[in-house]
């Protein structure tokens, strides 16, 4: 995978949700989200099973009340495809990598608890870098600070500056790709620069 | 009911996967014994788990035919995909507040840095 200067992506549908929207705007997502799950555990699809969906859905969002997420109104199917690839691709790559380790006999896997601190101030696109890592085989999330954007990672096997540089860049990298997704531009902007300048150095 | 999906190559293919789930299994059982600390042994637990078992469920619909049993494993997946993280989360929180884990195998520890930093 290479980490080349990408081109910013093209922004779709940056309507600014919060604005003309007020709570049912924003809850639209987890209300599709949680009808869709509804029919999926049904296994059917019958205008009846729909309408009952969402009246459970309502029902759910209200009885067990969140916060709303703050979105940033952006969304690039595109990148979120790339995402999902590269994190998929990851996946694999780190299962081969753990399960191997898991293998060598004689050896002690020795291991870094590190530091990355974000670019963005958003609590889901934090949440999601989190949950990417967390996923992605051989990184584990040990602490988050929500205030300062930093994650602590403790990451499998990474005994050396540049392994540890290494997952620092992945981190980051991630997080870029979710900001590509569904991150605000601001956001992304600084986030790439610091990506790129991360590269460089 | 159910529609038929495939054929006789989605067989095989089922069996590779199946296979593959299985050896991934295998491996963060390896693991678990094998790591010396609780971090590191979570990292067996929660991690090859997620692919081993997308391979089974994948397996499990190609061998069955079936498209119902496809919607089931989505959800299934899905909500593997949002959970393990916060379990391992939490155990890893807890592992390293509780001192669970070695030291000594630990090459740099920013996080430790980071306390000390804060309480001085």
């Amino acid at each position: 995978m290479t980490e080349s200067a990408q081109d910013l992506p093209p922004v779709h549908g940056s309507t600014p949700v919060r604005k003309w929207g007020g709570q049912m705007i924003q809850q639209a997502p987890l209300l599709v989200v949680l009808v869709l799950l509804w029919l999926f555990l049904w296994g059917s699809f019958s205008p009846l099973d729909i309408v009952v969906g969402i009246l459970v859905a309502l029902l759910v969002t209200r009885v067990f009340e969140l916060p709303p997420v703050q979105l940033s109104g952006r969304f690039n199917p595109w990148w979120l495809l790339v995402f999902l690839v590269r994190f998929a691709g990851q996946v694999v790559a780190g299962s081969v990598e753990v399960a191997s380790k898991a293998f060598r006999f004689g050896t002690v896997v020795r291991s870094s608890v590190i530091e990355v601190g974000l670019t963005t101030t958003s609590d889901f696109v934090m949440t999601l870098t989190a949950i990417t890592m967390s996923l992605v085989p051989g990184s584990l999330i040990l602490e988050v600070d929500r205030s300062g954007s930093t994650l602590f990672l403790h990451v499998l096997g990474a005994v050396d500056d540049d392994a540890i540089e290494k997952a620092r860049r992945k981190v980051l990298h991630a997080e870029v790709d979710i900001l590509r997704a569904v991150g605000s531009r601001d956001e992304l902007v600084e986030a790439e620069s610091r990506l790129r300048g991360k590269v460089s150095a | 009911m159910d529609d038929v999906i495939g054929g006789d190559g989605f067989e095989l293919v089922a069996a590779v996967l199946l296979l593959a789930g299985a050896v991934l299994s295998l491996a963060a059982g390896v693991g678990l014994v094998r790591f010396p600390d609780a971090l590191s042994r979570m990292h067996a637990a929660t991690k090859p788990q997620i692919l081993g078992l997308i391979c089974v469920l994948v397996g499990v619909v190609l061998a069955s035919h079936s498209w119902s049993a496809l919607l089931v494993v989505v959800v299934a997946i899905l909500l593997q995909l949002l959970t393990s993280p916060m379990s391992a989360h939490m155990i890893g929180r807890a592992g390293y507040r509780t001192g669970n884990y070695r030291r000594d195998l630990l090459e740099r520890d920013e996080l430790e840095d980071d306390i000390k930093r804060a309480s001085d």
